[in-house]
C-alpha cells in the first residue's frame, strides 16, 4: 500500500509523514510528480499558508486536474488537513475571494469575532459524528490541535463533525473517499494518531 | 466546552543540547532535547518552545537535526525561537519540522520583516516575541518598553503599541515576557499581560517569572493569556505537567487532559 502526500511547496511536512510511519506500516511518499500521485492507493492534501497561493501552485503544478481524475472519477481515497481540507471545498475568501477544487460542497470564510483571538490556536473538542470512519473507537467529543483563521461551512450533508470557536463550524468532514480534518492529527498526539490510522486503514 | 488553556515548557537548546538543566528522574541523558520534549510530550504538555541560544553557525546546523528528530518522535506543536533573522532561516526551521518560529530581535530592528515572513508561511506559524519591562515609577501610569539583548537594552518603543503593530504586520500569536519576572519565580507580571491580551486580537502565551502553579492560574485568569510558558518549574520536577493541568482545571480553567 502507497500513500501519496501531495506536495504543493505549502508547509512543514514532517511531522505527518512521522506519525503516518509511526501509526501504519503504509509506504509514505512526499511528491508533486504526477506519476507518483497515479501510483498512490491515498492520498493526503496537507496545508499551510493562504488558500489564494495554494490554489496558484496546485494549478501551477498541474495537479488540480490531476487531483479530479483519482478523486472524482476513480475514487482515491483522499484526506484534506486544514488548509488542505479547505482547498477539497468550493471556496474561500482568504487573500480574496478563490475557487477551491469543488470536490465538496463548502467555503471558508474568515472567523468573525471581535471578543475571540484569532487565529483560532489550540486544542478543542470536536463533537463527533455517529458512524464516522475517522473517529471509530473514540468517544463523543475529541480534542485536536487546531490553528486557522478561516473557517468552513457547508449547505450539504457531507459527514460533518464540528467544533466551537464563537459559533459552530465543520471540523472535519467524510463523504465517500472524501475525507477533510481542519485539526492538525499530525500534532494532535495520541488523538491525531490515532485518526490517521483510521484513515489509512478505513478509507 | 471551550478552546484549552495552553501549557508549554520551554527548553533553552544551545549547540543541540539543553543549557540550565532538565532533570527528569528517570532520564539518563537530560541534555538531548528530543528526549525532553518526548517525556514531555507524554505528561500532555500540549507544545514545545526550542529556544537555540546557540552562537555558531555550526551549532545551528546541530538545531536543524535536533528539530528533525523531534519532528519524527513528537506529535505536538514545536515552535523554534533564537536568531530567526530572515526568511531562509524560517524556511529552514520548517522544512525541519518546526510548525512555528518565534520572531524577537530581529523585528525590532526590521518591522517589515514580521509581514514578509506572515506573508509568505502564513500568520499561523509566525510567533511574534516580546521582552517587555516596566519603565515607569511608582504612582505613574503604566509603561511598558520592549527591550533587547536578554532585557539591558531598552528600544523606547511602548510595548502594547508594539504588539498591536506586530499583530496588523502579521504575527499570529505573540509571546510575551516580562523581563522584570524572568527567572525571579514571583510570578508573570500580570498588569502587561492583561493590558496586551486586551489591546489584540491574537492568543498571547504568558512567559517570565512563573515559580508555582498558581502562576499559571493568575497567568490565564487575571492576565488573559491564551496560553502560559514556563520552564524551571517543570524542569526540576517541582511540578509535572498533570499537577499544573489539575491544579488550572481546579480554579475553573479549560485543559486538555
Amino acid at each position: 500500500m502507497k500513500l501519496a502526500i501531495v506536495d504543493y511547496g505549502m508547509g512543514n511536512l514532517h511531522s505527518l509523514v512521522g506519525a503516518l510511519d509511526y501509526v501504519s506500516n503504509i509506504d509514505v511518499l512526499v511528491s508533486s510528480n504526477i506519476k507518483d500521485l497515479r501510483q498512490a492507493d491515498k492520498l493526503i492534501l496537507p496545508g499551510v499558508g493562504h488558500f489564494l497561493s495554494a490554489m496558484a501552485c496546485i494549478k501551477d503544478l498541474g495537479l488540480d486536474a490531476v487531483l479530479k481524475e483519482l478523486v472524482i472519477e476513480e475514487k482515491t481515497p483522499i484526506l484534506g488537513i486544514c488548509l488542505g481540507m479547505q482547498l477539497l471545498t468550493d471556496s474561500s475568501d482568504e487573500g480574496g475571494y478563490s475557487d477551491g477544487l469543488g470536490f465538496i460542497n463548502g467555503r471558508a470564510t474568515r472567523f468573525n469575532s471581535n471578543e475571540l483571538p484569532v487565529p483560532h490556536v489550540g486544542y478543542n473538542q470536536v463533537n463527533a459524528a455517529v458512524n464516522s470512519r475517522l473517529y471509530d473507537g473514540f468517544g463523543p467529543s475529541p480534542d485536536f490541535y487546531f490553528t486557522h483563521s478561516h473557517q468552513l461551512q457547508s449547505d450539504c450533508s457531507i459527514g460533518q463533525s464540528t467544533c466551537h470557536y464563537g459559533n459552530d463550524f465543520i471540523a472535519s468532514f467524510e463523504y465517500e473517499n472524501i475525507a477533510g480534518v481542519q485539526f492538525h492529527p499530525e500534532l494532535s498526539q495520541t488523538n491525531g494518531l490515532k485518526l490517521l490510522k483510521n484513515f489509512v486503514e478505513l478509507f | 466546552m471551550a478552546l484549552a488553556k495552553r501549557i508549554i515548557p520551554c527548553l533553552d537548546v544551545e549547540n543541540g543540547r539543553v543549557v540550565k538543566g532538565v532533570q527528569f528522574v528517570d532520564i539518563r541523558d537530560a541534555g538531548d532535547p528530543v528526549e525532553v520534549a518526548k517525556r514531555y510530550d507524554e505528561q500532555g504538555a500540549d507544545e514545545i518552545t526550542f529556544l537555540d541560544i546557540t552562537a555558531t553557525h555550526e551549532g545551528r546546523d546541530t538545531m536543524v537535526h535536533t528539530v528533525e528528530r523531534m519532528a519524527s518522535q513528537v506529535f505536538i506543536p514545536l515552535t523554534v525561537g533564537g536568531g530567526i533573522r530572515t526568511c531562509d532561516d524560517i524556511r529552514t526551521m520548517l522544512n525541519a519540522g518546526a510548525d512555528k518560529v518565534s520572531i524577537n530581535s530581529a523585528a525590532v530592528f526590521n518591522p517589515e520583516f514580521v509581514k514578509e515572513a506572515a506573508d509568505r508561511f502564513g500568520s499561523q506559524c509566525i510567533v511574534v516575541a516580546i521582552d517587555a519591562k516596566k519603565v515607569s515609577k511608582a504612582g505613574e501610569e503604566n509603561r511598558w518598553e520592549i527591550f533587547t539583548h536578554g532585557g539591558r537594552k531598552s528600544t523606547g518603543i511602548d510595548a502594547i503599541e508594539w504588539a498591536q503593530k506586530m499583530v496588523a504586520l502579521g504575527a499570529g500569536e505573540i509571546l510575551l515576557t516580562s523581563m522584570d519576572q524572568d527567572g525571579v519565580k514571583n510570578g508573570y507580571d500580570l498588569e502587561v499581560t492583561r493590558a496586551i491580551s486586551e489591546a489584540v486580537n491574537v492568543p498571547i502565551i504568558a512567559s517570565g517569572g512563573v515559580g508555582n502553579l498558581d502562576h499559571l492560574v493568575e497567568g490565564c485568569i487575571e492576565g488573559k493569556a491564551d496560553a502560559v510558558l514556563a520552564a524551571s518549574i517543570f524542569h526540576f520536577n517541582e511540578y509535572s505537567i498533570p499537577q499544573a493541568k489539575a491544579h488550572m482545571r481546579e480554579h475553573g480553567i479549560e485543559v486538555r487532559l
